[in-house]
């Protein structure tokens, strides 16, 4: 196989960080060259000098031998190398032609050439196995469609380098084995990829080759057949890692909320929720799996008071708590480790120990009589620093100041130092690197431990397997069903988390 | 951006540096604008064919020279304080009160209305200390209603307040018109000025000096700002309207009841104003006359801008264009240049602490991580 892409010795630092240090990365004719990272490894800087749209302070980048230098993704286009983001960059209300062709319009007869195009759609999807409709509407079509409208579109460009940022991130597992066959696919017809995770088990299964980056610098090239998960998780973290969560069997005892027949509508008015009826009892973790997008983002919101429920109740430690603010439920027991961590959980201006009390400021002994007590909100901020391993230079710098991961410890150790019964945990472990993962996991089934009810909503169905009692899957806005955990498969999850075998 | 993880190792800085470094980090930015708008407005000067440091001179020693340019630089700062701490109050609340001059000249309408008026209508005389609590208490009332009304609109509707408090502005200055000129003008059969009459004995603030304008108003717009920057930083209310303002998502996310917190950041900041009103009225003027506020409440928004939305930055900001207001008149009469060039020098600083990435960019100063959230768009 030859090397069509080199590059050499690539650095670029930002202000305080080496996001690249001396990087080397090479891609082969028909390989599937996996990328492997914690958050803030440096892989995304990496890709995003590739795709010209930063330049690197020094390094090479060699196409088919010849060096070459590229100023935007215009030149990155033109040298072969297609991105699809993991956000999709489709306009909904237009078709699948009008998407493909948008930025390279072509015309006949002074006007737009869609047969033409949507043609050449066909002919492209037909050639590598991507299925789709080019008369459809993006709107109209499943994430993992529209993600191959995006691999398309970079197709239609004459892309010979395909370069996938996370793609899974918002699939099934079905839509992940089909988009594991499309790869395939495109690369036995020649056309190379790089394969940007931090899943290891996706990585094991499905690249030629994996390169593993730690703080800017590769660590090392590894292939699947020589290789494991839990070494391949030393290589990113730099340290032994427990990949799996240990837990003594649950005790559960009463219940502590009780969701009956809950009804939430979405943004725009629709029907998110459709009437979802569980409950969970102090002392187990309940799961909720699901794609994003089939109603748990406002089934949390309508629990936790961010957003009105249009019918059904909700019952939290035997009080009527449906349609309250969030205060009250918070003052009965609730702690949320919110979806959004930047736009819920913390003011990003303001020092660590003032978001450590976001939620309790005006209770003893951080509110006395409407005075914030300094010195009692700074003691707090020092133990919980200390206790939940935040890595900060103090307690006083501003709360954007630190990592992702940190930034979630804080919302941690602000949620679980509080008298709490019930814990919802929404995506908790989201964008984090391994380390903080784990930490966060052994946290959650601590609280369990305790006898706090824990609802864990997670797209990860790793996550939700490995920490969960029961699973109830979510498929558009109702709830398909609820299992144990040990009693089912990740295969039976994906197919109910898909919408087969649906029924109330 | 990619981040390293930051190891623990410094404890809280001693509280003096941290305060010396913040303030210094705070100011750094509006010092550097008003230099450069100086700069800038020189080069103005020169081009009218003028001396600009002839020209400077004449403008400090008219506002700091003497006793009396002193006196008079703090008679104009008074109202900037009161009025530029009504805005930076709401810009921590993440609201944009443009409406501090309507609220100030309903504030002062409604102060004077008390001190004229109500003994009056009594048919006595109201002992002082019954009287002028009343008094500067209705122009703080009036005020607050004033600035309630489109935090009200804004927290049940969602109605932008830029756009309600320019609307209420316009309905407060053609109201008072009306009243000065109508119901409420001065009776006296020698008057031809829209104003009302004096204010009752009883509802004045005394005077200090016989000599010198200087009063009371300066030293309580002082002590005012304190109050302001104790509630904002030491109280759970501050806590309240700082976090509805930096990120209203996790303030209700917190259980912080944003929409009463929105109004109440109004209802406060209408009152700060109409408190400026009050003071013109019992402190300085001992009446209402019509046009006495000289856009005090518009360049509050320079002002707290260039306080960068903070209390005492506010003060700094209000004795700065205080003193450029009153050293003018001496520039204008020692070396011919117009008043009006202060104006330009004016809106240039505002320009520069709005714009301070060009301050950033000439002085090669990085960007601070966290920005103020001015305003927010429309509808959510």
């Amino acid at each position: 196989m030859t090397t069509i892409l080199e590059l050499k010795g690539i650095t670029k630092q930002f202000p305080g960080v080496l996001a690249n240090d001396h990087v080397d990365f090479d891609l082969k004719k028909g390989e599937i060259h996996a990328l492997l990272g914690e958050n803030g490894a440096g892989k995304t800087t990496l890709m995003n000098i590739l795709y010209g749209l930063y330049k690197p302070d020094s390094g090479e980048l060699y196409r088919d031998g010849k060096e070459v230098s590229l100023n935007s993704p215009k030149d990155a286009i033109a040298i072969g190398i297609g991105m699809v983001h993991q956000h999709f960059m489709l306009i909904p209300v237009f078709t699948v032609t009008e998407n493909i062709m948008l930025g390279e319009e072509k015309l006949k007869n002074a006007v737009l050439d869609r047969n033409g195009v949507s043609a050449k759609v066909g002919e492209l999807s037909q050639k590598y196995g991507l299925e789709i409709d080019p008369e459809s509407f993006v709107e109209d079509i499943p994430v993992g469609v529209q993600q191959r409208v995006e691999i398309v579109k970079t197709l239609y460009r004459k892309a010979e380098i395909l370069i996938l940022d996370e793609p899974t991130a918002v699939l099934t597992p079905q839509e992940v084995e089909d988009l594991f066959r499309i790869m395939r696919e495109l690369t036995s017809q020649g056309v190379s990829i790089i394969f940007i995770t931090h899943k290891l088990k996706e990585v094991l299964k499905i690249a030629d080759r994996i390169t593993v980056m730690r703080a800017g610098k590769v660590v090392g090239t590894a292939i699947p057949s020589e290789t494991d998960e839990s070494h391949l998780a030393a290589m990113m973290v730099g340290r032994e890692v427990i990949l799996n969560v240990e837990k003594e069997p649950a005790q559960p005892k009463e219940d502590v909320l009780q969701v009956i027949d809950l009804k939430v509508n979405d943004l725009r008015g629709l029907e998110a929720v459709r009437g979802v009826t569980f409950s969970v009892r102090a002392g187990e973790i309940l799961g909720i799996a699901g794609v994003q997008g089939n109603g748990q983002t406002e089934l949390v919101e309508a629990l936790t008071g961010l957003r009105q429920s249009t019918g059904g109740k909700v019952v939290l430690q035997g009080k009527d708590m449906t349609n309250n603010p969030p205060r009250p439920i918070i003052e009965n027991g609730l702690s949320h480790i919110p979806e959004d961590r930047q736009r819920h959980g913390l003011v990003l201006a303001y020092p660590v120990a003032d978001n450590l009390v976001l939620c309790n400021y005006y209770l003893p002994p951080f509110g006395v009589n409407f005075v914030m007590q300094n010195k009692a909100i700074d003691e707090n901020a020092r133990k919980l620093v200390k206790d939940f391993d935040i890595r900060t230079p103090s307690p006083f710098v501003p709360t954007s100041n630190l990592s992702g991961g940190n930034q979630q410890k804080v919302i941690v150790a602000r949620e679980l130092s509080r008298p709490v019964q019930l814990l919802i945990a929404n995506q908790p472990t989201r964008g984090l690197d391994v380390g903080s993962i784990e930490y966060i996991h052994r946290q959650i089934v601590n609280m369990r431990g305790k006898g706090v009810a824990v609802l864990l909503v997670s797209a990860e169905l790793d996550e939700i397997m490995s920490l969960a009692d029961r699973i109830a899957v979510m498929y558009q806005g109702k709830i398909v069903d609820i299992v144990d955990t040990q009693k089912t498969t990740k295969s039976e999850l994906g197919l109910k988390m898909a919408g087969a075998q649906a029924q109330a | 951006m990619d981040k390293s993880e930051p190891q623990v190792k410094e404890e809280k800085p001693n509280a003096f540096i941290r305060i010396v470094k913040q303030v210094g980090n705070a100011l750094l930015v509006p010092l550097l604008a008003v230099i450069t708008a100086m700069i800038v407005g020189g080069l103005v000067i020169a081009g009218a064919k003028g001396d600009p440091f002839a020209a400077y001179a004449g403008l400090f020693e008219g506002a700091f020279g003497t006793l009396r340019a002193l006196s008079e630089t703090t008679v104009w700062a008074t109202p900037y304080i009161f009025a530029g701490l009504a805005v930076a109050l709401a810009f921590k609340g993440g609201l944009f009160n443009i409406g501090a001059e309507g609220q100030l000249a309903l504030g002062a309408v409604a102060s004077a209305w008390v001190g004229y008026r109500l003994p009056e209508l009594l048919g006595t005389t109201i002992p002082g200390a019954i009287h002028l609590p009343l008094t500067v208490g209705a122009g703080m009332l009036a005020g607050a209603i004033w600035g309630a009304i489109p935090g009200w609109l804004k927290a049940k509707t969602g109605a932008h307040e830029v756009i309600n408090t320019i609307m209420m502005n316009y309905i407060a200055l053609n109201l008072v018109s009306y009243l000065l000129n109508g119901p409420m003008k001065d009776p006296d059969p020698l008057n031809v000025i829209a104003r009302t009459p004096l204010i009752s004995e009883g509802a004045q603030i005394p005077v200090i000096f016989s000599k010198y304008r200087f009063h009371w108003g300066f030293i309580l717009a002082l002590v005012v700002a304190f109050l302001v920057w104790w509630l904002l930083w030491k109280t759970t209310l501050g806590f309240e309207i700082r976090t509805a303002g930096s990120n209203p998502d996790a303030g209700k996310y917190a259980g912080i009841n944003v929409s009463r917190t929105i109004v109440l950041t109004m209802t406060l900041s209408g009152m700060l104003a109409g408190l400026a009103g009050a003071i013109e009225v019992t402190a300085l003027n001992y009446r209402h006359e019509l046009g006495f506020s000289q856009g005090y409440g518009f360049d509050a928004i320079a002002i707290a801008l260039l306080g960068k939305s903070h209390p005492f930055g506010a003060v700094v900001g209000a004795i700065l264009f205080g003193a450029m207001r009153n050293g003018a008149t001496r520039m204008q009469f020692l070396t011919q240049i117009p008043v009006d060039v202060i104006s330009v020098i004016q809106a240039l600083i505002l320009l520069f602490v709005a714009a301070d990435a060009i301050v950033r960019f000439i002085y090669r100063i990085r960007a601070p991580r966290e920005q103020v959230v001015l305003t927010r768009g429309w509808g959510k």
